[in-house]
C-alpha cells in the first residue's frame, strides 16, 4: 500500500521506479513532495523539470506538469516555462553531472539571473545511468569507469559554484536527514528567485563498488558521519575540517528576481498606453 | 494599406508578430542577429517575453519551454548556431511542440563566412537532428515573402504540432525594399483546445481521423507528462516495439500525407519553356533575372521556385520534369537540393546543376552563361 | 534606363548605410521599386563599408549592384576597394581631401568639399552623409527633392532634423557652385 503522500503525488501506475535497490533517489524525491504538500501548493500550478540521468527519471513518476528534457538542458526548458508563465511554480530536479557538467553553463546562468526557480542536484557522485563515469562532484582520488586509475580532477562544491554565480538561496543536505531536504526545498520554494539544493545520495550500485564504500547501509554512515553543519563547521580548528560535507542553510540573500523585473518593462508600455 | 522600406530580418519579426508571437529566446549570430534584437524591442510592448540565453541550445531549449505553456514561440539563428541547435529540434518534434526556427544561412563548414550569403544548409534543416523524421522548412526569396511565409511557418508549426524551420538567407535578411502590409485578413492558426476533461486528457492521444493530438499547455489544469523518449499517447516513455513504431510513423505521416497543404511553389515562363532553372531564395531572383535575360536571346526558359523546400515538392518536380527537355538546378552549394531534384526528374529529362561556394551571390550572366553553354554542347 | 543603381563607400561609422536607406526611402515614395543593402566588414568603425541602392521603375529581382552608375567615396580606403565596380561611363563623387589618380578611366569625377562642408560650414562632421545625400541628388535627380527632404526629416535623429535640412541644402550648394567646373571637365 502506499503512502498517502506518494497516493495523492505520484503516478502510482508509473510505478515500480526504474532506480536500483539501495539508491537514494527515492528519499529526495518522496521528500521533494513532502515540501510541496507542507506548503499546500496544487500539483496544477507547479511544473517540475528534468534533464537527463537516473535522477531525471522523478518527474515520470510525479503527478504534476512534468517534462522529462535533454542532458544538462532542464534550466534552458524550465527558464522558458517560468518566463512565459511566472505564475507557475517551477522545480528543476537534476544530477550532478546534468547540471554541472553538460548543463554547467545553464547553471550558473540561472542563478546569475536570480530567476525563480527551486533547483534540486540528486548528487551521487557519479554518471549512474551510463555505468559509473566519473563526473564533476567524484572527489579528486576516486574512481569511475573512465577514471580507472583514480580521478585526477578537482571536484566541484556546487554549492560554492551556484551562491558565487548568484543564487539567492544555497543549501545542502542528505538522504541521510530527509526531514532537512524538505526543510530546504520549503524554503527554497518560499525564496523568490533561484535556489539551489544539493542533495547528497547514494550509487551503491556503481560509486560504491567501484570504490569499495559497502554497500547502502555502509554509504548512509558515511553520510551521517561526514557531514556537519554549517555553523559547528565554523567553530571547527581548520585541521578537523578536512573531509567534512557542510550541510544546512550555506547562502541566503535577498535581489530582484528576473521575471519580476521583465515585467516592469512590460508594465511600463501599459502605464505609457 | 502601408507601404514601407524594410529589411528582411524586420519583416520576420513583424509576420512572426502577426502570427501570434509572445516568445523569443535566442543568442546573438550574424546575419541573424536584428530578429533577436527587434524582439526584445517589440515584445514587452504587447507583453511578450524576450530572453537572451547563454548559449544557442539553451535559446531553443526556453522557446520550446514557453511553446509548452500555450506560447507561439520563435528563436533565430544562422549557420553554426543552427547546428547546435540540432539538439532541440529533435526534441520539439518528438514531443510535437510547434515552435519556429529561423535560420539565416551563412558560409561553414564553422564559423565559415560570417556576413556572406550561402544556402549550404539545405541537408542540415532536412537531416541535422539525429535519427528518422520529417520536417517542415520554407524559404522565402523576398523581403515581403520573409513576412507572409514567416506567418505561414507559424501557422504550420501549430496546425502540424511540429517545429518549422523558416530558411533565409543573408542577403534577404539584411536587404531593404519595399513592403506592402495590406489590411487584409490573414488567416491566422491557433492551438484547439482538448475537447477532453484533464481526467481523460491524454497528450498525445489521436482522435479518429486526425494524425495531430490536441494540445493543452503547462498550467491549465491538465497534468501530462512530456518526454525526449519515445512514448504512447499518454506521454509516458515505453519501449514496446509496435508503439514505438506506430509513433514514429506517426511523426513522419502527419507531414509526409499532408504535402498537399504544406508544399508551395511557384513556376515562372515554365508553359512554354525547354529549359526549367530550378531555384530558391536569393538563387531564384538571379535566376529569374537570368530567364529574362535569355528570353531576350530567344531562349525558351522558366523558373520553377519552391517556397516548401522540406518537405520535397515531388509531385511538382516530377510534373515538370516531362515538361522541359532539361532542368538546371541552381543553388548556393555544390547540390544539395540537386540531389533531390536529379533524383526525382531524371527519368523524364536532363538534370543539371550550378552551385558556387564564393560567398558571392550568383549572378543571371553566370546561369546566362552556364544555359547558353549547355545549349551548344 | 531601367534601373539606377548607386554606390556609396566610405569608412564605418560616416552613416552611408543611413544614406542608402533614407535615399531607398526617398525613391519609395517617389513610388518607385527600390532594393538598398550594404556590406561591411567586422569593425564597427573604420574599415571600408558599403551601400547600395537599386532604383528602378520594373520589379527588381537580381538584388545586388555589380557595376554601378553612380558611386559616392568619402574615403580613399573605400573608394580602391570598389572602384572597378563603377561603370566605364558612370559618374565618381568624392571628397576634395582625397588624391585621384585614375586618367586611363573613362569616368565623370566630381570632386567636391563634402567632409570640410560638414565639419567647418556646418560644425558636425557627423552631418557629411547628409551634405553627400543633397550633392547626389543635384548632380543625379535620381529621386524628387521633395520626397528626399521628407525621407532626410523621417529617419534623422529626433531634434537634428533643422541640422540635417541645412546639411542637405548645403549638398545642393556644393554641386550649384561646381557645375560650371564639372561640366568643363565632362
Amino acid at each position: 500500500m502506499p503512502s498517502k503522500l506518494v497516493e495523492k503525488y505520484f503516478r502510482t501506475e508509473h510505478l515500480p521506479h526504474i532506480w536500483c535497490p539501495g539508491c537514494g533517489n527515492g528519499i529526495v524525491t518522496r521528500a521533494i513532495v513532502k515540501a510541496i504538500d507542507n506548503l499546500d501548493i496544487d500539483p496544477n500550478d507547479c511544473c517540475i523539470v528534468s534533464g537527463i540521468g537516473c535522477s531525471a527519471r522523478a518527474s515520470g513518476y510525479l503527478d504534476f506538469n512534468t517534462m522529462h528534457t535533454t542532458h544538462g538542458r532542464a534550466l534552458a526548458f524550465a527558464t522558458g516555462i517560468k518566463l512565459a508563465n511566472p505564475d507557475l511554480h517551477v522545480i528543476v530536479i537534476t544530477g550532478d553531472g546534468d547540471s554541472s557538467a553538460i548543463g554547467g553553463n545553464h547553471l550558473i546562468h540561472a542563478a546569475r539571473r536570480n530567476i525563480d526557480i527551486t533547483t534540486i542536484v540528486y548528487n551521487n557522485n557519479t554518471y549512474g545511468m551510463t555505468g559509473g563515469q566519473y563526473s564533476p562532484t567524484t572527489p579528486t582520488g576516486d574512481k569511475g569507469t573512465t577514471a580507472p586509475y583514480g580521478n585526477i580532477d578537482l571536484n566541484f562544491d556546487l554549492c560554492k559554484l551556484t551562491k558565487a554565480a548568484g543564487a539567492t538561496y544555497v543549501s545542502r543536505s542528505t538522504i541521510y536527514s530527509p526531514n532537512m531536504i524538505t526543510n530546504q526545498v520549503e524554503e527554497g520554494m518560499k525564496n523568490k528567485g533561484f535556489s539551489f539544493i544539493e542533495a547528497l545520495t547514494i550509487c551503491p550500485t556503481y560509486y560504491g563498488r567501484k570504490n569499495k564504500k559497502g554497500g547502502a547501509l555502509e554509504m548512509m554512515e558515511f553520510l551521517k558521519e561526514n557531514t556537519i553543519n554549517v555553523a559547528a563547521y565554523d567553530k571547527l580548528p581548520e585541521e578537523k575540517r578536512q573531509g567534512k560535507y557542510i550541510v544546512g542553510e550555506i547562502h541566503k540573500s535577498s535581489r530582484p528576481e528576473y521575471t519580476e523585473e521583465y515585467q516592469k518593462i512590460i508594465d511600463s508600455f501599459s502605464k505609457e498606453g | 494599406m502601408t507601404i514601407k522600406l524594410m529589411q528582411g530580418n524586420e519583416a520576420c519579426v513583424e509576420g512572426a508578430l502577426k502570427a501570434g508571437m509572445t516568445f523569443f529566446a535566442g543568442y546573438p549570430i550574424t546575419p541573424s542577429t536584428e530578429i533577436a534584437e527587434l524582439s526584445a524591442q517589440k515584445l514587452p510592448e504587447i507583453g511578450g517575453k524576450f530572453i537572451q540565453m547563454e548559449d544557442e541550445i539553451a535559446g531553443i531549449s526556453a522557446t520550446i519551454g514557453a511553446a509548452l505553456t500555450g506560447k507561439k514561440a520563435m528563436t533565430a539563428t544562422s549557420g553554426p548556431g543552427f547546428s547546435l541547435k540540432q539538439e532541440g529540434i529533435g526534441y520539439g518534434i518528438i514531443t510535437e511542440t510547434p515552435c519556429v526556427i529561423v535560420n539565416v544561412q551563412r558560409g561553414g563548414p564553422s564559423t565559415g563566412l560570417p556576413t556572406s550569403p550561402s544556402q549550404g544548409d539545405i541537408m542540415q534543416a532536412r537531416w541535422g537532428t539525429h535519427g528518422d523524421h520529417s520536417i517542415i522548412a520554407l524559404y522565402p526569396w523576398s523581403v515581403k515573402e520573409i513576412y507572409t511565409e514567416t506567418i505561414r511557418a507559424f501557422n504550420l508549426a501549430e496546425k502540424y504540432r511540429t517545429p518549422v524551420i523558416l530558411l533565409m538567407d543573408e542577403v534577404i535578411g539584411h536587404m531593404r525594399e519595399k513592403i506592402e502590409i495590406k489590411n487584409e485578413v490573414i488567416e491566422i492558426c491557433d492551438r484547439k483546445d482538448p475537447t477532453s476533461p484533464p481526467s481523460d486528457y491524454e497528450p498525445f492521444e489521436i482522435k479518429k481521423g486526425e494524425e495531430v493530438p490536441e494540445m493543452v499547455g503547462f498550467g491549465k489544469g491538465y497534468n501530462f507528462h512530456v518526454t525526449g523518449l519515445v512514448h504512447g499517447s499518454t506521454g509516458f516513455p515505453s519501449g514496446n516495439s509496435e508503439i514505438a513504431e506506430e509513433f514514429l510513423n506517426r511523426l513522419i505521416d502527419k507531414i509526409e500525407d499532408n504535402k498537399e497543404d504544406i508544399v508551395k511553389s511557384k513556376e515562372y515562363q515554365i508553359e512554354d519553356a525547354d529549359i526549367a532553372l530550378v531555384a530558391f531564395g536569393c538563387t531564384a531572383r538571379s535566376a529569374l533575372s537570368a530567364v529574362e535575360d535569355l528570353r531576350e536571346e530567344g531562349i525558351k526558359v522558366g523558373l520553377f521556385r519552391p517556397l516548401t523546400i522540406w518537405p520535397l515538392a515531388e509531385r511538382e518536380i516530377e510534373e515538370l520534369s516531362k515538361k522541359v527537355k532539361r532542368i538546371v538546378v541552381v543553388e548556393m552549394n555544390m547540390g544539395q537540393y540537386f540531389n533531390e531534384v536529379d533524383r526525382i526528374a531524371c527519368k523524364n529529362t536532363k538534370v543539371e546543376k550550378y552551385g558556387r561556394l564564393n560567398g558571392q551571390l550568383i549572378k543571371p550572366e553566370e546561369i546566362v552563361n552556364f544555359i547558353k553553354e549547355g545549349q551548344d554542347a | 534606363m531601367s534601373a539606377l543603381e548607386i554606390r556609396l563607400t566610405g569608412a564605418g561609422g560616416q552613416g552611408l548605410i543611413l544614406a542608402g536607406i533614407i535615399l531607398a526611402e526617398a525613391a519609395l515614395l517617389d513610388g518607385m521599386n527600390v532594393v538598398q543593402s550594404q556590406s561591411y566588414g567586422p569593425e564597427a568603425r573604420g574599415g571600408a563599408s558599403k551601400s547600395e541602392v537599386i532604383i528602378s521603375k520594373k520589379d527588381i529581382n537580381y538584388p545586388k549592384v555589380d557595376k554601378c552608375d553612380i558611386m559616392l567615396s568619402l574615403t580613399q580606403k573605400g573608394c580602391n576597394k570598389y572602384i572597378d565596380g563603377l561603370k566605364s561611363d558612370g559618374i565618381l563623387v568624392i571628397d576634395s581631401s582625397m588624391d585621384f589618380d585614375l586618367e586611363s578611366k573613362d569616368i565623370k569625377i566630381v570632386k567636391l568639399p563634402i567632409l570640410s562642408t560638414a565639419s567647418e560650414k556646418i560644425g558636425k562632421i557627423m552631418v557629411a552623409n547628409i551634405v553627400a545625400l543633397g550633392s547626389l541628388y543635384q548632380l543625379t535627380k535620381a529621386v524628387s527633392k521633395e520626397s528626399l527632404i521628407k525621407a532626410v526629416s523621417d529617419r534623422v535623429p529626433r531634434g537634428t532634423e533643422e541640422l540635417n535640412r541645412i546639411a542637405l541644402e548645403e549638398g545642393f550648394n556644393l554641386i550649384l557652385e561646381h557645375k560650371e567646373k564639372y561640366q568643363s571637365e565632362s
